[in-house]
């Protein structure tokens, strides 16, 4: 063994503190950090290739496992691409309805990106006071699609099925309780001394840095970067909708905290809008070569079966070419890059993780800090493995 | 009185107090447990027994039959040793406080105390001091990192916040005149309790009292989050729960010295003295278990500057103020 003037503490892959599998290698003098290396791929999956090698159909499950806090953004994000390469416009109420869908899960990943950041900081109060609320909102999501984590309620085309009877008094329940529960949250930690000390000029990540780190979402906002693709990309009709980017000024742990507040806050007026002004009409859009029938009409029509038939045997066909989209998922910009060769399998699909890029700025971020802000610098950047791993 | 008497009575008394402190500790894991999942919105264990009455048995009886890992990078003496120190010293802080005045058994009478020596409060204090070696030396010898660093901010913690827990309770003894708790319990029958005659020094107790048994928002030693637990990492089985069961004897015996410091002791009106002390002693575990649910943790060099800067200047002033108003004759 050599001699060292540095102790090497290998954090991770299993630590309570590096939320899943994310191991750091650091070098500590006494307690302060001189560098420090992340280390991934423990959760290594092979989606991206296992998607090559199914149809665009059975593609859609591998996306809930990405980032496992979002699964109806990640849906999204994959379906808008796959619809893009088809070419083809989806009813304006499918539209509204996977915006409502995907506020309330950034709602629910917020909850509980600030329940486990929370705890990380010795907060365990606020943990179970989140996971309460989260509850309630993966119900809406169980509601919609029969699942908690794994929706696929989000489809090509637009969605399975409309939304089932007495959801969006459910929905409204919910969105009309929640703010009063965020201000239950604030006068736990927003005001509290001890919080203030362990998250304020922590962490800080100036807005060159985060510009140059492609890091994306409320880590960059926190930073005070105006970049939001909900705003600056509008998809799924979110230029109908009255909204705020909430942007930090220092780009500290406490800033990514009021932010990511803030955004729930905005979900909440998102949600309550798109409630208010969702239109009558079908959910599914009308392309019989790509999109499959109405249930109903499959068990009526022989041209709905047949087309049926042909669709689920065969997967769907889209022409050759390529298509790039991104939506605003709770971490941040999540991309799907799609090339289609005109067989029903893509040739190759290229998933953007937003929590990959935002992973590579923590070193940066604890340069120089001590092993207790590690915790908070990690906590505080919200990444969630299965995404980077992929 | 024969000497034989003498000695048959301490060994009694040893045993009741041990067992029922032990008792107690257990029950105040309950009791902890409990009151954090009301505060929680959760139930808190309730399978084991109505109400998870016997939840600390059978935590006992588990935490037995576990394997007993002893890692091959530790010093194995000092890692066998180390829990034990941990909970001799909290035990044997007990010995000196009261629970009660005298009862009559066989025609003697009994003092409600195991041994009421004159420097009690030193004792306390030196007992406590040593403690933190326990913590220390498990750290240190189980050969884990993370287990060097939780015993690396003990020891620093337990530097700063000795001396802070000294003078703040210098005050009591300037008022009571005595390091005898059972004088202290006195002085306060005679007069008020200290808590009205020297309100900050409880408070300021308090606070290092936090910090020296290691709860949040001091828990730096362990700091779950950061160091995975820090200096117990790598125990297991009973020497675990040796761990636990001293620390939680630790956090009775900081009650208990501050309710026989600020509250009067064990004496009260209509109930009998060691129910009233029992009272108090669980007023202030309460809140010992209402903070840990409602703060976050502190980072280790705040709780440093804290502890030097902040607290040590206060104290000082504390035990002048007091002494100044004592001589001037107003307290």
């Amino acid at each position: 063994m050599t001699e060292s003037k540095y102790m090497t503490l290998n954090m991770g892959p299993q630590h309570p503190a590096t939320h899943g599998v994310l191991r750091f290698v650091l070098e500590l003098d006494g307690e302060t950090v001189i560098t420090s290396v992340p280390h991934i791929g423990y959760l290594h999956r092979g989606i991206e290739k296992l998607m090559e090698c199914k149809t665009y159909w059975q593609s859609e499950p591998f996306t809930d496992r990405l980032d496992y806090t979002s699964g109806m953004s990640n849906n999204l994000a994959y379906c808008l691409a796959v619809e893009k390469l088809l070419g083809i416009e989806i009813p304006k109420r499918a539209q509204y309805i996977r915006v409502m869908l995907s506020e309330l899960q950034r709602i629910a990943a917020h909850i509980l990106w600030l329940s486990t950041h929370a705890l990380d900081l010795g907060a365990m109060t606020l943990f179970f006071y989140g996971f309460r609320e989260r509850e309630n909102c993966l119900k809406l999501m169980e509601t919609v699609s029969g699942a908690r984590l794994m929706p696929d309620y989000i489809r090509f085309g637009g969605l399975r099925e409309d939304l089932p009877d007495g959801f969006l008094a459910m929905a409204k329940t919910f969105i009309d309780d929640f703010p009063s529960r965020i201000d239950e949250y604030e006068t736990l930690l927003t005001k509290n001394i001890i919080w203030k000390k362990r998250t304020q000029d922590i962490g800080i990540l100036s807005a060159e840095d985060a510009i140059n780190y492609s890091v994306t979402g409320p880590v960059l906002r926190a930073s005070g970067v105006n970049y939001d693709v909900r705003k600056a990309y509008p998809y799924s009709s979110y230029e109908d909708f009255d909204f705020e980017i909430p942007l930090g000024t220092k780009g500290d742990v406490y800033d990514r905290y009021l932010v990511r507040l803030l955004e729930m806050r905005q979900s909440v007026r998102i949600v309550k809008e798109a409630i208010k002004k969702l239109p009558e009409g079908p959910v599914r859009a009308s392309a019989p070569e790509y999109i499959a029938p109405d249930k109903n009409a499959v068990e009526k029509d022989i041209a709905a079966l047949i087309s049926h038939f042909k669709l689920m045997a065969d997967g769907l066909k889209p022409p050759v070419g390529e298509a790039y989209t991104s939506i605003e998922s709770s971490k941040g910009e999540l991309g799907f890059y799609i090339i289609s060769d005109g067989t029903s399998k893509p040739y190759r699909v290229r998933i953007r993780p937003p929590s990959f890029l935002n992973l590579a700025s923590i070193p940066r971020m604890i340069e120089g800090a001590l092993v207790a802000d590690v915790v908070s610098a990690i906590g505080s950047v919200d990444v969630v493995l299965g995404e980077i791993d992929k | 009185m024969e000497p034989i008497y003498i000695i048959i009575e301490m060994i009694v008394k040893n045993i009741v107090v041990v067992m029922v402190l032990m008792g107690l500790v257990a029950y105040t894991t309950l009791l902890e447990r409990k009151l954090l999942g009301y505060m929680q919105v959760r139930l808190g264990p309730n399978r084991v027994g109505y109400f998870g009455i016997l939840q600390p048995i059978a935590d006992g009886i588990k935490s037995f039959f576990k394997e007993d890992i002893i890692p091959n990078e530790a010093d194995k003496t000092l890692y066998v040793i180390a829990p034990g120190i941990c909970l001799f010293t909290a035990l044997s802080m007990f010995a000196v406080i009261p629970f009660g005045s005298t009862i009559t058994l066989f025609g003697r009478e009994i003092k409600m105390v195991v041994a009421d020596i004159d420097a009690g409060l030193l004792y306390v204090l030196a007992l406590a001091t040593l403690g933190e070696y326990g913590v220390v030396l498990g750290g240190w010898a189980s050969g884990n990192k993370y287990g060097v660093l939780g015993s690396l901010r003990a020891a620093a913690q337990m530097i700063s916040y000795e001396v802070a827990l000294g003078l703040a309770v210098i005050g009591v003894i300037i008022l009571a005149g005595s390091l005898r708790l059972t004088d202290i319990i006195a002085a306060q029958q005679v007069g008020s309790w200290f808590i009205l005659k020297y309100p900050f020094g409880f408070v300021f107790y308090l606070i290092a009292g936090l910090a020296e048994i290691n709860r949040t928002p001091f828990d730096m030693p362990e700091s779950e989050s950061e160091l995975a637990c820090g200096f117990n990492i790598e125990y297991s089985s009973m020497k675990f729960a040796t761990f636990m069961i001293a620390e939680y004897a630790h956090m009775f015996v900081v009650a208990a010295v501050a309710t026989t410091l600020f509250l009067g002791g064990w004496s009260g009106p209509f109930l009998p003295g060691p129910i009233w002390f029992l009272i108090k002693v669980f007023a202030i575990i309460f809140f010992f278990i209402w903070e840990r649910g409602t703060f976050p943790r502190l980072r280790y060099d705040h709780i440093m500057h804290f502890g030097w800067k902040v607290l040590l200047p206060l104290t000082l002033l504390n035990v002048v103020v007091t002494a100044l108003l004592v001589a001037l004759g107003v307290l």
